[in-house]
């Protein structure tokens, strides 16, 4: 396969004239670049998903089970039956297009089926011709039709052109939760064996292991222990945190990403740093090493599956109540679905902040706190002795995560730590944040890079809010709550808005937290040197 | 998985030319896929891909790239220790090109 090659001045040139064709007539077309390849059977036979077969979507001949369009079918009259919001969603729709022009892909690739209404109806279409009376007998003229091998793939492709990001939900007049409905796509094309290798590895990997990445103990130990050379030789100070440990008041977990890839490391070291100085008696799991839950983009069976593994190692090391890092999805998981899959966690005590007796009853059920909710308490508490001025090379803006936002309502806290921490914030436009916010580009596990162009089309609408702010107040710092949107917005702004960084909000409050007996910092946690110090070592 | 022939040897790679068996690993496979990319490996070259194989043995994932840049810098002296002399070997990016030619699997790095 050739290299993505093609600059940001030829992508930014979006067509958005529909085709000639009724969207029906026109059969999907596989662009290079814009799909990702298909998990390895190994992979899928490790969680017993079915079907697991050696495939690839480049073939005319997708090797697809004999029985496959009963499963299929059967199995959308299961979702169906057990799910009364997806039957909702099949009904309701007025097709009114509020949703058309909102979504991220469609903005960056002017692909009609990207429409969220349109690409539900690839799936509403297959449901009126089987599951509806009208359906049945007008078949067309109802908006009806047969399910394919042509239908299927094109499934496969726009459903995995979605990032489950809700923000056409936001502004569909019924609520209609467009996510659940690519859920719902993606748990039928996992039926017959279809599924990413970007997804399949890691929920393999997060089975056996207990993280996305496969890191072993002695690998997450070692990482670990890597940063705190590094803290050490910034501050002077040396940090001993413990691993597994029986007794623990709170259970620290985050995505495996802030262990092993840049520039989440940096922020796995201002954890580290805050931790040690409030004296927090805590423990970190190398069995519930995963924040995250790949599994939430297969099928919701198994997202509980892996989400049952950070309640499991609760129970086990006895402690009060859950931390979680910064992520995205995992929040999602937590805040809408944990409870009803594997809660409430009864076992736990409602989370109380040990330093401020701040009770977080928005935690009551789940008793996991989000660590921007935690610091935000604890500097709304005048626990933290602060230098903002560390952070003055920086020129800030905040990146709402899709799931925090609108999975979560949160929304002041992290801006809250980051105005604490960091003397220049500016916002991007407000249709770009909050609730409206744009998606990264590259969540629910297409942050693959076979699929580089799909990424950065989609990343497209997120990085012209970032050139905004970059060209009107020389923003440098693109922060996030997100380990997902480290890794993907690194890249989408290399390649759109060049000279922009991407951190973790506790890297940045890291770098500002003045230690107990730390030496005079002349280093951020990138071991830059700081603001005023250039030359110093 | 395909089989592609390198080395005169039949080995199973996959969509991105990653081998899939570690086991079947050997030199010469290390020196035709550098050949197959216009790169003659020098001892340079396999300092790191020496170091990238003893650390997958140990750790089974590839090194983060700082862990790289830090060994690096402890074995063949701080002038060597950084990206970019790194990339100046592996310009495809040392993770990527150099885990290829040690026959380990591509890096996840971010998920």
């Amino acid at each position: 396969m050739a290299k993505f090659s093609a600059k940001p001045d030829e992508l930014a040139k979006i067509r958005y004239a529909p085709p000639e064709t009724e969207w029906m007539e026109t059969p999907v077309e596989f662009r290079e670049h814009m799909f990702c390849h298909a998990a390895k059977p190994k992979d899928l036979e490790t969680v017993e998903f079915p079907n697991a077969h050696e495939w690839s979507s480049k073939d005319e001949d997708w090797k697809l089970p004999a029985n496959w369009e009963q499963t299929i079918l059967q199995g959308m009259k299961d979702l169906l039956g057990k799910y009364r919001s997806f039957q909702l969603f099949m009904d309701i729709c007025v097709r009114c297009g509020a949703c058309a022009d909102k979504c991220h892909f469609f903005i960056g690739s002017g692909d009609p089926k990207n429409m969220p209404v349109l690409r539900a109806e690839l799936l509403r279409s297959v449901y009126r011709g089987n599951f509806t009376l009208a359906g049945k007998i007008l078949r067309k003229l109802a908006g009806a039709r047969e399910l394919t091998v042509s239908v299927l793939k094109e499934w496969w492709y726009y459903f995995y052109q979605c990032t489950e990001c809700r923000r056409c939900s936001v502004f569909c007049p019924y609520g209609i939760d467009t996510a659940e409905i690519t859920m719902m796509g993606r748990e039928l094309t996992n039926m017959i064996g279809l599924q990413l290798g970007w997804i399949g590895g890691p929920v393999a990997n997060c089975y056996m292991k207990g993280n996305h990445l496969g890191l072993e103990p002695h690998t997450i130990k070692s990482s670990i222990e890597f940063f705190l050379d590094d803290i050490e030789s910034i501050t002077g100070i040396k940090i001993e945190p413990t691993f597994n440990r029986k007794g623990a008041e709170i259970l620290f977990v985050t995505p495996s990403g802030d262990l092993f890839a840049n520039p989440g490391t940096y922020t796995a070291m201002g954890y580290l740093m805050l931790f040690h100085e409030l004296g927090l008696d805590y423990t970190w799991s190398t069995y519930a090493s995963e924040g995250g839950n790949f599994g939430f983009f297969t099928s919701n069976e198994m997202a509980k599956r892996l989400n049952s593994k950070i309640y499991a190692e609760a129970k086990r090391l006895g402690v009060k109540w859950v931390l979680g890092g910064e992520c995205g999805h995992m929040w999602r998981v937590i805040n809408q679905y944990m409870d009803t899959w594997n809660g409430p966690a009864d076992f736990m005590e409602v989370p109380k902040s040990p330093i401020t007796g701040t009770v977080f009853d928005n935690a009551k059920s789940t008793k996991m706190v989000h660590i921007a909710e935690f610091t935000a308490d604890l500097i709304k508490h005048n626990k933290l002795k602060l230098d903002p001025r560390r952070n003055d090379h920086l020129k800030v803006t905040f990146h709402d995560s899709c799931n925090t936002s609108r999975g979560m309502g949160l929304l002041e806290e992290p801006r809250y730590v980051i105005k604490s921490v960091c003397s220049h914030f500016y916002e991007m436009p407000e249709n770009t944040i909050r609730e409206k916010t744009f998606c990264c580009g590259s969540g629910t596990g297409l942050n693959a890079s076979e699929n580089m162009e799909l990424r950065m089309r989609g990343g497209f609408p997120r990085a012209n809010a970032v050139k905004y702010v970059h060209e009107r107040h020389g923003v440098n710092m693109l922060a996030n709550v997100c380990a997902i949107d480290r890794a993907t917005l690194s890249a989408s702004m290399d390649y759109w808005v060049p000279g922009v960084g991407v951190a973790g909000v506790h890297e940045l409050v890291g770098n500002a937290l003045i230690m107990k007996g730390e030496k005079e910092r002349t280093q951020d946690l990138r071991l830059e040197p700081l603001p005023g110090k250039e030359g110093s070592e | 998985m395909p089989n592609i022939e390198i080395a005169g040897k039949q080995v199973e790679v996959d969509e991105d030319g990653y081998m899939i068996n570690l086991e079947d690993w050997n030199k010469d496979i290390a020196v035709a896929m550098a050949k197959g990319d216009g790169v003659e490996l020098s001892d340079s070259h396999w300092e790191i891909i020496n170091f990238l194989r003893d650390y997958y043995q140990k750790y089974q994932i590839a090194p983060m790239i700082k862990i790289l840049v830090k060994e690096v810098g402890k074995v063949m002296g701080p002038d060597k220790g950084n990206t970019k002399y790194l990339y100046e070997l592996f310009p495809d990016g040392p993770a990527k090109q150099a885990c290829r030619y040690a026959g380990l699997p591509k890096p996840t790095g971010c998920v």
